[in-house]
């Protein structure tokens, strides 16, 4: 064999690829790709996939790719959390090797937070925003598709990375110098950043995109004061991404510098800061978590609504809190380093600025109560989940506070005390508000309720198995039991709580199964929802039907009160009445295949800058300018809907006039 | 789904929650956070206590809320509590929940104020025991300029006396952490931060890295014994009449990637701790200054000082 090949299968497989789960995982990829292409071959679906899909720039076709990216990734994070669990249950044990470990603990809460939660929202803010306020696309659809594949080819490089060259293993939060060449010499670490940094250019976009579509394009009528509660969180979320992620990128370039190029802005040696990384990161870390949280107290405040019957209480102070909230969250990063000596003026200093923030989150909580003080509740699985995330969301706010009284966090910092806080919040708040989105909206996107009775079952290993993982480990951090802590000895008296705990994660991998369960069961079996409302729902997305067609609204609604579908509804109006000259032509974004092909291109630069394949970065580089300038000069970028076409849609869904 | 059903989970977490309490409380003493040996351990414990009741107000009134508010107003036919699809709003009710959360985080700030500067200085009057603590890949090194000794992963301290840690590192950070002393600090390459414990009760503890730093991280356990002044001195006199030197060789090897078990040291090189170095103080002139003085007194000079 020719000696350069031979150096290219050590590079791309070194030992630490060569697990034999991961090579059984390698076995089932190839297998499974196999009987993909023929299967895809054999029934011709690949134009379906091209013209469809990968080229699409529709809002809720976008969705749905970005749905079905959270949920794989909710499953390979997922997996990560059993390996972890199964290597902590008992003292001493090596279920697998500590480098295995490192690299699963660290895909864990990367996968989770970027390439799970992350998308999970987009798919909700691109399946619900423009239907909420009344408009026929987001403000930019190209660039909507370009965030996706940007995010798509991140997630896709940090994946890879366990079959091909190896794990980062420096954890989520990679912090210098350990992430420098002299510990960490493999590609793992430059998979992180150049993953992190590519997606985090399409949640920029993202950012931006939102931001504009919900300033821009709602529908007459919309006033501020008039948005839903999730117009307003996707507004603020999307501010908060487009000031919290320059920070990150520039943490992750330097990093990268120092790996790709030498420089030493952070390493051991030659006067590097590695603190200096410390302070980019969480100043783009504390907005992320709250990045993470606030979509998800829209979702909570338009679900705790439908199914109470009733307006949402104290709305004013809903979005006063938001906005506190997010002009906070940029004040509070250095609690997460209270014990990195910057000293008793500093600490106080964010120690307060910390439980200021708490008080706003708090408020939001007596509101939702008192949406349903008066009201009629319904316990639909979404509600179920509003109700699950009240109680303990609470917990995980009030452990925040105790994290934020600056001397006991001494004692709390980096043990399991703070795995369990952000755990209780994260899947408390985050987790919970994406699956109470999921239940309530899945009718819209799909056409039919998931079947109640299986997402039950779902929800309640979801809630059970989450209690019983994690209050254990606010004791094991009372024990103190470090995090990232490969194995430890017996004798401490960490091994009942950490067998509990993972019972525990058993059980909430049985909520995942009875969850995908109900989803494939759904879409087999699922009942069609004729009405497009099956809810009874206050906001303009239930005024359409299900699912809904490429344009949208045949004709813009016009907005007179907050909820305004529930308002339409008590007047007697409804969409549904739609007289033929009230229909124009529509002006529509055109498919395209730029958004996609950057994604390659992107892809290109990623892996070859990880193994340091120049030319082969250059010619990617190379791609990515040419496909943006050719996409700044393609003026075909809109085409028109017909008045007549969309006439006739309207009429086959019984929605038009005589 | 009734309420039945959605209440008895909590029932049972609730129960579970206190088994896992019981079980575990036969070894109580293993909860080494609540169970600290010395002041800067204490301090905190008290601020997390205060802190768990005064959130365990605000947890007792929201869920006393939730619970009634779920109870009452389910859909069902027959509910007799009042429907008020309408209301959206009340003045007092809303200024009443901003007020509550304020007052219960002004119980626990002003402490935290306090206790945050307090445990910012070292205790007046007391000469402390200076350690001058490295953390290597994946090891502790811990020198005693005043009792010019090292070891490596052990640590023996009087009691009684506070005890003042000088932290850097040859490695990635690190953090050192001995719960029952009370709190962690980091340990970072080119900067050093100073950390304060004492124990006051003889007894045989443990300490331990909480900032994960490769593969062998989790072998940076080490113990740490206290015993009376008089033992200490006895026994670090004795430490640095018949122990093998550190020499700058062994150093190295110590540099090494890998793990290992305790060692001790009668004697170690110069310049294996910076003696120049940005970093804190504990005796309150804040902003930071360089470290220089001849070993075991270290003397803290103003940045502006060691300019000229
Ligand atoms: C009441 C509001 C909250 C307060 C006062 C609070 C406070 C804190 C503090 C002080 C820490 C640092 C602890 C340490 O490392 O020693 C922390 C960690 C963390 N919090 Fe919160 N928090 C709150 C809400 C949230 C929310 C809403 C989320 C996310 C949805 C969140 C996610 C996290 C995460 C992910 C970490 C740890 C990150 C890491 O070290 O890997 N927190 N929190
Ligand atoms: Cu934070």
């Amino acid at each position: 064999m020719p000696a350069f090949i031979v150096h290219l299968i050590h590079t791309l497989f070194p030992k630490t690829v060569l697990f034999p789960d991961i090579l059984l995982i390698d076995l089932g990829l190839v297998v499974g790709g196999i009987g993909l292409f023929i299967f895809m071959t054999k029934t011709h679906r690949w134009g379906w996939l091209w013209r469809e899909w990968l080229t699409t720039v529709d809002h809720k076709r976008i969705a749905v790719l970005y749905l079905i990216a959270a949920i794989v990734m909710l499953f390979r994070g997922g997996i990560d959390a059993e390996m972890i669990r199964a290597q902590l249950a008992l003292p001493g044990t090596h279920f697998m090797p500590a480098i295995q470990y490192d690299e699963v603990f660290t895909t864990h809460g990367t996968i989770m937070i970027f390439f799970m939660g992350m998308p999970f929202i987009f798919a909700l803010f691109n399946a619900v925003v423009p239907l909420m306020i009344g408009a026929r696309d987001v403000a930019f659809p190209r660039i909507n598709a370009m965030s996706y594949w940007l995010f798509a080819c991140g997630a896709i490089l940090f994946n890879i990375s366990f079959i091909i060259g190896g794990s980062p293993d420096a954890g989520w939060t990679a912090y210098p110098p350990y992430t420098g060449l002299a510990f960490n010499p493999g590609p793992g670490e430059n998979y992180y950043f150049l993953a992190l940094i590519i997606a985090g250019i399409g949640t920029t976009m993202t950012g931006i995109n939102f931001l504009v579509t919900t300033v821009r394009m709602r529908a007459p009528g919309m006033t501020l004061m008039r948005m839903p509660l999730f117009i307003w969180s996707a507004m603020v979320t999307s501010a908060l991404v487009l000031f919290a992620f320059p920070p990150l990128t520039v943490a992750l370039a330097m990093s990268l510098f120092d790996r790709l190029f030498g420089s030493s802005f952070f390493t051991l040696g030659h006067g590097g800061m590695p603190m200096m990384y410390v302070n980019l990161f969480w100043l783009f870390g504390h907005p992320e978590v709250y990045i993470l949280v606030i979509p998800l107290f829209g979702v909570f405040s338009e679900v705790v609504a439908t199914f109470s019957k009733k307006q949402l209480f104290g709305y004013p102070i809903m979005v006063a809190s938001i906005l506190a909230i997010m002009f906070l969250s940029y004040g509070t990063w250095v609690h997460h380093f209270f014990t990195m000596g910057a000293g008793p003026g500093v600490n106080v200093f964010f120690g307060l600025s910390t439980m200021l923030i708490a008080i706003p989150t708090g408020v939001k909580i007596f509101n939702w109560i008192f949406t349903m003080w008066g009201g009629r509740i319904q316990f639909t699985v979404a509600m179920l989940y509003q109700l699950a995330f009240i109680p303990t969301f609470v917990i995980g706010g009030a452990t925040g506070v105790m994290l934020a009284a600056v001397p006991a966090d001494y004692q709390f910092h980096n043990s399991y005390f703070v795995i369990a806080h952000f755990h209780n919040v994260i899947i408390g708040g985050t987790l919970f508000g994406l699956l109470s989105g999921l239940y309530y909206w899945w009718p819209k996107m799909f056409g039919s309720k998931l079947n109640e009775k299986q997402g039950r079952v779902a929800f309640w290993l979801f809630f059970i198995g989450f209690w019983v993982t994690f209050s254990p480990q606010y004791l094991l951090g009372l024990k103190g039991m470090t995090r990232r802590l490969y194995t430890y000895p017996a004798g401490l008296g960490w091994h009942e709580l950490n067998v509990i705990s993972t019972v525990g994660a058993l059980i909430m991998g049985a909520g995942f199964v009875a969850l995908v369960f109900n989803i494939v069961w759904t879409l087999v079996y699922g009942e069609r929802d004729l009405t497009g409302d099956p809810w009874d729902g206050r906001t303009l997305e239930w005024s359409l039907p299900s699912p809904v067609p490429e344009y949208n609204f045949a004709r813009v609604p016009v907005v007179h009160a907050r909820d305004a579908w529930w308002d339409m509804k008590q007047k007697g109006q409804s969409l549904a009445q739609l007289s033929p000259e009230d229909v124009h032509d529509i002006e529509m974004p055109r498919n395209t295949p730029v958004p996609f092909l950057l994604g390659v291109a992107f892809f290109v630069v990623g892996f070859a800058l990880t193994f340091k394949w120049w030319p082969i970065a250059g010619i990617g580089l190379a791609g990515v300018f040419a496909i943006i300038i050719f996409s700044g000069f393609d003026y075909e970028d809109h085409h028109h809907l017909k008045a007549e076409v969309v006439r006739k849609t309207e009429a086959s869904l019984g929605r038009l006039q005589g | 789904m009734s309420f039945k059903g959605l209440r008895k989970p909590y029932r049972s977490l609730a129960l579970a929650a206190v088994a896992a309490g019981v079980v575990s409380t036969g070894c109580g003493q293993q909860y080494v956070v609540l169970h600290p040996v010395g002041p800067v351990g204490e301090q905190e414990l008290h601020l997390m206590i205060l802190a768990a009741i005064a959130m365990a107000v605000v947890i007792v009134a929201v869920f006393t809320l939730y619970f009634y508010a779920v109870a009452r107003f389910r859909d069902k036919p027959g509910n007799a509590a009042p429907y008020r699809p309408e209301w959206h709003g009340h003045k007092l009710l809303e200024t009443l929940w901003w007020i509550i959360p304020v007052v219960l985080l002004t119980v626990i700030a002003i402490p935290t104020v306090q206790v945050t500067y307090a445990l910012d200085r070292l205790p007046k009057g007391k000469n402390p025991v200076v350690i001058d603590v490295t953390s290597l890949t994946w090891k502790w090194l811990f020198e005693y300029p005043g009792q010019h000794i090292a070891t490596v992963n052990y640590l023996e301290i009087p009691t009684g006396k506070p005890v003042l840690f000088e932290l850097t590192a040859n490695s990635p950070m690190n953090t050192l952490w001995i719960p029952q002393l009370g709190g962690m600090e980091y340990t970072m390459p080119n900067r050093v931060l100073p950390l304060w414990l004492q124990a006051d009760k003889p007894g045989m503890y443990w300490g331990d890295s909480g900032q994960y730093s490769g593969t062998g991280f989790e072998k940076m356990f080490f113990k740490v014994k206290a015993v009376s002044p008089k033992a200490f001195a006895v026994w670090a006199s004795k430490t640095h009449a018949t122990a093998t030197p550190l020499t700058l060789a062994s150093y190295h090897q110590l540099l090494k990637h890998d793990t290992m078990g305790q060692a001790l040291y009668g004697s170690y090189p110069k310049d294996t701790f910076p003696s120049i170095a940005s970093g804190f103080t504990l005796n309150g002139q804040g902003m930071y200054m360089t470290m220089h003085g001849p070993h075991g007194s270290i003397k803290y000079l103003p940045m502006s000082a060691t300019q000229k």
